[in-house]
């Protein structure tokens, strides 16, 4: 990608992501939100962030597949069951790394 | 804020939001060694990461920038992402009407989950007086310091980090940390379940549409769950008389 087309990104995320920020806070009292999209927006940090992390753990090589040998999937669990008993951020960090390199180290 | 009072609930707001800085220096750290290591210059992160302020939607960029995925297509995904601050600016909107208005506009471009979290649970516990909005304003500039000064750390260590370290990996793990919690509700649950499978479904997919498809059909899982689930409440409530 061109340095130029790079920067228009960074700038339209910009300019888009203040819009959705300034929204409600700039036109206070002009503006209501839809019943279906406040219920909707609820589901968006779950289904967004499944959809990343799933792919990312499970899908792996350069052409994106299934593997048995994969050691990120049971490094995975490790870490998503810290982050359930945790809810700490460090700890998931640690947690899945340590398991990861640890399996590493071993097969 | 020339007014002690607002000094005061600045400076509570502040300090409020330190304890949560320990989340955000691993992902900040993430943020700016992922770039690094995906060959940014320190000037486009600094850029990339001052124009989103958004950590999940910047990891998320680059992870698309790497698979040399369409800008609009990242435009795209990264927006969806970021609907949630529509949410929160609808929310916190009648707490900081009194605020002046430039201020407002430098608020609403530091508004983030954590200042967001803090404020609106401080001004629905506390009697609304005229300095309780600078609260926001202190955990708002807290949280963008932390933000940055942490990406910018991570920019410094980044290519000093060996390939063997899988470093990769982090970045699914800071996303597992935020989604682990998420899931409290079946709705959540189903929503995580259709995302996740359907972003695997269509890894090769035309355009890395896979991801937007996976985002909107998680969210419509979610949505068809707790519509099932108010129907099988009124059902009970009514008695079951009706079928």
């Amino acid at each position: 990608m061109s340095d130029l087309a790079l920067w228009s990104l960074f700038v339209a995320v910009g300019i888009g992501t203040f819009a959705l920020r300034f929204s409600f806070i700039g036109l206070h009292g002009r503006l209501h939100i839809p019943p279906l999209l406040k219920r909707a927006l609820a589901y968006v940090p779950a289904s967004v962030l499944a959809a990343l992390v799933v792919p990312a753990v499970t899908l792996t090589g350069p052409d994106k597949s299934f593997a048995f040998d994969n050691l990120q999937i049971p490094a995975a669990i490790i870490a998503a069951l810290v982050a359930w008993k945790s809810r700490n951020t460090l700890l998931t960090l640690l947690a899945g790394m340590g398991s990861l390199w640890l399996l590493q180290a071993i097969f | 804020m020339k007014h002690p009072k607002n000094q005061e609930a600045f400076l509570a707001g502040a300090k409020a939001l330190l304890p949560l800085i320990a989340g955000v220096l691993p992902f900040g750290l993430v943020t700016g060694i992922t770039a690094t290591k995906q060959g940014f210059s320190t000037l486009e992160t600094l850029g990339m990461t001052l124009l989103f302020f958004a950590g999940s939607a910047q990891l998320v960029a680059l992870q698309l920038l790497r698979d040399g995925v369409l800008p609009l297509i990242i435009l795209l995904t990264v927006l969806v992402i970021n609907l949630r601050f529509m949410m929160y600016s609808a929310s916190i909107a009648p707490h900081i009407h009194s605020l002046p208005k430039p201020l407002k506009w430098v608020l609403s471009y530091m508004l983030s989950d954590q200042a967001y979290a803090l404020s609106i649970v401080k001004f629905t516990s506390t009697p609304s007086t005229s300095h309780l909005p600078y609260f926001f304003a202190g955990a708002a500039l807290t949280m963008w310091l932390s933000w940055n000064v942490s990406v910018l750390l991570g920019v410094m260590l980044g290519t000093g980090i060996p390939e063997s370290w899988s470093l990769d990996f982090a970045i699914p793990l800071a996303f597992l940390a935020i989604l682990v919690p998420a899931i409290k509700t079946s709705p959540n649950l189903a929503a995580a379940a259709v995302g996740g499978l359907v972003a695997v479904l269509g890894i090769d997919a035309p355009y890395n549409l896979g991801m937007l498809l996976a985002a909107v059909s998680g969210i419509s899982a979610g949505l068809a769950v707790e519509s099932w689930q108010r129907h099988q409440l009124a059902k009970s409530k009514s008695g079951g008389t009706y079928e």
